[in-house]
């Protein structure tokens, strides 16, 4: 789909119809003007990136309202020390958090994601679409029983806490990754010769299905690592910062009165370290999981 | 029946966990939160006086300074902009990327890393480059517009009484723009071939085979994206409280109802919940149920 209909040439059956051809001045202007744009937006987009990124090498004492935009006279590694002395313990705990709610929530939207999209009983749909909704409510409409439920349960709080709501909270994206996957690319004369064999529904998932379905958790994976990475909202409701995830310290750090701003930045680097690296060699994936988030397959 | 049973009773098995814990997380819980708002429960202590709508009704008719009004407003004033932003940029960058150019990944890829970030991060910079000072205490873009000759562009951005929601809608717009891109360059590369060659043959001029043939295919995608941005919008929540703060000149519902807990007024925090859900299920709930009737069709 890259080539373009004016550069297409004619298909030799059929005589060309009468077009009107632009002159490649016209060519010219207009590939001008579309790179042009695209590298206005392109600068637009990074250059919050260029502020933390320079501001973040700066001294305390580097930072006044002049030269805030320019390069670091002196680069200095003070602000990422004084960053990291806030948020290395709570970045530790994140990886705590995110990597088990990842893993969990995957299987069990694998699981889920099998069955419903091979099994069609009736009010299947409805059943799909109530679980569905659970991923676009505002946690705001269950965060003020949810406190008392998880401490009635006897989970400990701060992180096990946190992987608890994350992987229930998570079963809906994951069952629709899973259930679209396995709708569109495991091909269902290979389930039912799985049947014909004899094997039952649980044998089918564990030697058919599962082995086939990496792609499925690469992407959900990556999307529960993420969410849970990037979380704030239950983060803020459930934990604090001395047992809290990464946002809830960079939070405590940059929201001060009269914030310091080289350290805050630095901070805001380390806090998305993690999720930046997954999206760069992983983005095929990542952009996986949000296709998936607007629910159509 | 007993082969179905051995056929069918397994699958039942395997997602009656997850069906059990959203039922009791998701539909229970919001039970609950609806009886609470329908409570007297204004303290700490506990209390089951039933009060009906009555917290609801104060809300919009009793409320000190209009406070829940005024945090409609702010969403409002955040919600159009939001929307309008990032669907433009993203239509505008999916059309200047759809037929094609080279380092279309760099460009993809620049234009949706803000995705991959929290707002909490995102909120540092931004907070930095909403400086509201102007004139010689500019700081952040104000500072930038200065040096450029641009001065008429420096204002006071979210600290604006009136409008300054719209400047937060910034940050967000830059942060979900490359997302409506990705969506709508998925439903350009959609779109059969043959349309377009239909279209070069009879003789349509490029501004016409955008507005009369790719467009009109794209509406669909339009209002998945509007649905989805739209329903992000309403929960924001982190990007306020990173980048101002929770206080009065940028709450809005989602905020508000966090300032309610703490002061442990869990009727009136449960009333502020119960209309953000709705506000939200007005708009997912049709649209789920219209996703699943198109694929039950196809």
């Amino acid at each position: 789909m890259t080539t373009t209909i004016t550069r297409r040439t004619s298909p030799p059956a059929v005589a060309a119809p009468p077009r009107k051809r632009r002159g490649p001045a016209a060519g010219v202007v207009g590939r001008t003007l579309r790179y042009g744009l695209l590298l206005i937006f392109l600068l637009i987009v990074l250059m919050p990136a260029y502020v933390l990124v320079v501001t973040s090498f700066k001294s305390g004492s580097d930072i006044g309202v002049n030269g805030q935009w320019s390069l670091p006279e002196q680069w200095s590694t003070e602000s990422w020390a004084k960053a990291w002395a806030a948020l290395g313990p709570s970045f530790v705990r994140t990886f705590q958090l995110a990597i088990p709610v990842a893993l969990i929530s995957s299987l069990l939207g694998a699981a889920n994601g099998f069955v419903l999209s091979r099994w069609r009983f009736p009010g299947a749909d409805i059943v799909f679409t109530l679980i569905l909704f659970g991923m676009f409510i505002p946690y705001q409409a269950v965060m003020i029983p949810l406190r008392d439920v998880v401490s009635t349960l006897g989970i400990a709080p701060g992180i096990p806490t946190l992987i608890f709501v994350h992987c229930v909270y998570g079963i809906p994206i994951c069952t629709l990754i899973f259930r679209n996957y396995y709708a569109t690319t495991v091909p269902v004369e290979m389930v039912e010769a799985a049947w014909v064999d004899g094997a039952g529904l649980l044998r089918t998932f564990r030697s058919i299905i599962l082995p086939v379905s990496i792609p499925g958790f690469v992407v959900a994976v990556i999307w529960q690592f993420t969410s849970a990475w990037n979380d704030y909202l239950f983060a803020i409701f459930l934990s604090n910062t001395r047992n809290g995830p990464i946002t809830i310290a960079l939070n405590a750090l940059a929201g001060a009165q009269s914030p310091d701003y080289a350290a805050s930045m630095a901070g805001a680097l380390i806090t998305s370290l993690p999720t930046l690296v997954v999206y760069v060699f992983l983005g095929r994936w990542f952009i996986g999981g949000l296709m998936a988030g607007s629910v159509k397959s | 029946m007993l082969t179905r049973v051995r056929r069918w009773g397994p699958g039942l098995l395997l997602i009656s966990p997850s069906l059990l814990l959203l039922g009791v997380f998701v539909y229970g819980l919001i039970g609950w939160t609806i009886k609470v708002s329908m409570s007297d429960r204004h303290t700490a202590a506990e209390s089951d006086g039933f009060v009906g709508l009555g917290n609801y009704v104060d809300l919009f008719t009793n409320d000190v300074n209009g406070r829940f009004l005024h945090s409609l407003r702010n969403l409002l004033i955040f919600t159009v902009v939001f929307l309008l932003g990032t669907m433009l940029l993203g239509l505008l960058w999916a059309f200047l990327l759809e037929r094609g150019v080279r380092a279309e990944g760099l460009f993809r890829t620049v234009y949706l890393f803000p995705m991959a970030l929290s707002f909490v991060a995102s909120g540092v910079v931004w907070r930095w480059l909403m400086n509201s000072g102007q004139g010689d205490d500019a700081g952040g873009l104000n500072a930038i517009f200065g040096k450029l000759n641009l001065g008429f562009l420096q204002n006071p951005w979210w600290t604006d009484p009136e409008w300054g929601m719209a400047a937060m809608a910034v940050p967000a717009i830059w942060q979900l723009s490359g997302y409506v891109m990705a969506l709508f360059l998925a439903g350009f590369r959609g779109i059969p071939a043959e349309l377009r060659e239909a279209a070069a043959v009879d003789g349509a001029s490029t501004f016409q085979l955008y507005r009369r043939v790719l467009f009109p295919q794209l509406t669909p995608v339009a209002l998945s994206a509007l649905i989805i941005v739209g329903h992000m919008s309403m929960k924001m929540f982190d990007l306020i409280m990173s980048v101002s703060g929770a206080q009065w000149l940028t709450e809005v519902p989602a905020v508000y109802v966090w300032q309610t807990l703490l002061t442990s007024d869990y009727a009136k925090a449960s009333a502020i919940s119960v209309i953000l859900l709705l506000l939200v299920a007005v708009v997912i709930v049709p649209y789920l149920v219209q996703t699943m009737r198109t694929e039950r069709r196809s």
